[in-house]
């Protein structure tokens, strides 16, 4: 057994500093995502046939593919196609927000239609508008099924995030390969990696509980 | 006030109802009655567009509903048998939300209607809480007293009193009462007998999608004329 981990350690900072890297692309991707994701559901579970053909298709074809393939497509495509050249981050950021909506969209979908169906009915009786009532009345109940759910799809993002590593953007991941193949050492920058990912995980696992459980007393 | 004629409703293959021909007049009380499964709660629905019938008519005020979807409802409240209360909001906000949203009323003046209107059904000190706080008995007020708050015309009721415990039974009664004497058309599907005897100008006997009888109160019960009435009767009394 030959680990050195005196080596790594001027480097930790410089790997650490991944985090807020990984965090950011991460809350990004998701607040994008969730909204494009509500809207996607609201065309799933909508009465415009063109619509929900859309938002279906759409989902298929995202969740269908790699999430490696669609962010080198979106990374070299877009470049190519518009002659705009986005960076790795942008790129990044752009894949995991069109990929996790489609399972965002399904999230909230299944979160809308476990709402009772006695509250649409109650809502259109008492002529309040279509809008109205999915914002103010169904959404905001559909919330407590949809977070938790939505919490999980963070945990995923975090860890998958790491791919973005291969277009280049400066992560954990990608700044403990660098560290790496500075010192010719790589298995503790990465286990210092995987170390990092396992925490975040944990918190965000640990967030998650909390959160249930606040949700459930107000009951 | 509401003409009814021929109306026929199905679900798929399943037609329940099979050709209904009525008429509500201003001011009257109906109760719906029937055996479980006989459509009267289909026919309830229909008449405020919860669902849409496949044929025959529903006139308001002579003008075909289908085409008046937002102006119906602003005119007809209904109360549900699981009282379909806005869990996420106040009783104070159930009942002042489509008042502001949909009559565009302001706030303050939302709430002081609502307030009068939980006097009315004996539930100002619940203003704030929130419905799960309150027992069944309480939350059927509060709906009735959330979709009077649309100043409604006429109020359907369906099954009010079915999801209660026996002693919630009659604080709902009262309040419907009450209801009645201030001239509140109303259409009541009801399993309380004593109640439709008491208070219905007419009662309407459904039987497997039909309406079988029509007839005031002291006729249907003391002389039912059809032998499913009868059979009903001699069931539920
Ligand atoms: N949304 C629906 N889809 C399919 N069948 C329904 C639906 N609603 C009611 N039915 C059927 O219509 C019939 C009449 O139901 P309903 O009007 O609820 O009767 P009642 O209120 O008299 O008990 C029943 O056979 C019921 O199964
Ligand atoms: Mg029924």
């Amino acid at each position: 057994m030959n680990l050195d981990f005196a080596q790594l350690v001027p480097s930790i900072p410089y790997i650490t500093y991944g985090i807020w890297v990984t965090l950011q692309f991460v809350a990004v991707s998701l607040v994008l995502g969730f909204l494009w994701g509500t809207v996607l559901s609201l065309f799933k579970i909508g009465k415009i046939a063109i619509l929900r053909w859309f938002a279906d298709a759409y989902t298929s074809v995202f969740r269908g593919t790699p999430l490696i393939l669609q962010m080198l497509i979106i990374y070299y495509a877009v470049p190519q196609l518009t002659g705009m050249d986005i960076g790795a981050f942008a790129a990044g950021v752009l894949t995991f927000a069109l990929n996790s909506a489609a399972y965002i969209s399904e999230i909230i979908r299944a979160g809308i239609n476990a709402v009772d169906k006695g509250q649409k009915e109650a809502a259109l009786a008492l002529g309040i508008p279509y809008q109205t009532m999915m914002l103010k009345i169904i959404l905001p109940q559909a919330m407590k099924n949809i977070l938790p759910a939505l919490m999980n799809e963070f945990i995923t993002l975090t860890k998958e995030s790491a791919i973005v590593s291969v277009i280049g953007a400066l992560d954990i991941m990608r700044r403990a390969q660098i560290v790496g193949a500075s010192n010719y050492r790589f298995f503790e920058p990465l286990l210092l990696a995987g170390l990092i990912y396992y925490l975040l995980v944990m918190l965000l696992t640990l967030a998650g509980r909390m959160m249930e459980r606040r949700l459930a007393k107000s009951d | 006030m509401i003409d009814v004629t021929g109306l026929k409703k199905s679900f798929g293959s399943n037609e329940v109802l099979k050709g209904i021909t009525t008429k509500i007049n201003k001011g009257e009380v109906i109760a719906v009655i029937g055996p479980s499964g006989s459509g009267k709660s289909t026919f309830l629905r229909c008449l405020n567009l919860l669902e849409t019938h496949n044929g025959g008519s529903i006139k308001l005020d002579g003008k075909e509903t289908g085409q008046l979807e937002n102006h119906l409802r602003k005119k007809v409240g209904m109360v549900f048998q699981h009282f379909n209360l806005f869990p996420h909001l106040t009783v104070l906000e159930n009942i002042t939300f489509a008042p502001q949203q949909v009559l565009k009323i302001k706030k303050k003046e939302a709430e002081k209607e609502a307030l009068e209107l939980l006097n009315a059904v004996g539930l100002a000190d619940k203003a704030d809480a929130y419905p799960s706080r309150l027992s069944g008995g309480q939350k059927q007020r509060v709906a009735i007293a959330r979709a009077l708050a649309m100043k409604p015309e006429i109020m359907l009721f369906d099954e009010p009193t079915s999801a209660l415990d026996p002693e919630m039974v009659k604080e709902v009664l009262q309040v419907m009462k009450n209801l009645v004497k201030t001239g509140m058309t109303m259409v009541i599907v009801t399993h309380e007998m004593g109640f439709a005897k008491e208070v219905a100008d007419r009662i309407l006997f459904m039987d497997d999608g039909r309406l079988v009888e029509d007839e005031k109160p002291a006729v249907f019960f003391e002389n039912p004329k059809t032998e499913r009435a009868q059979v009903f009767l001699e069931k539920v009394l």
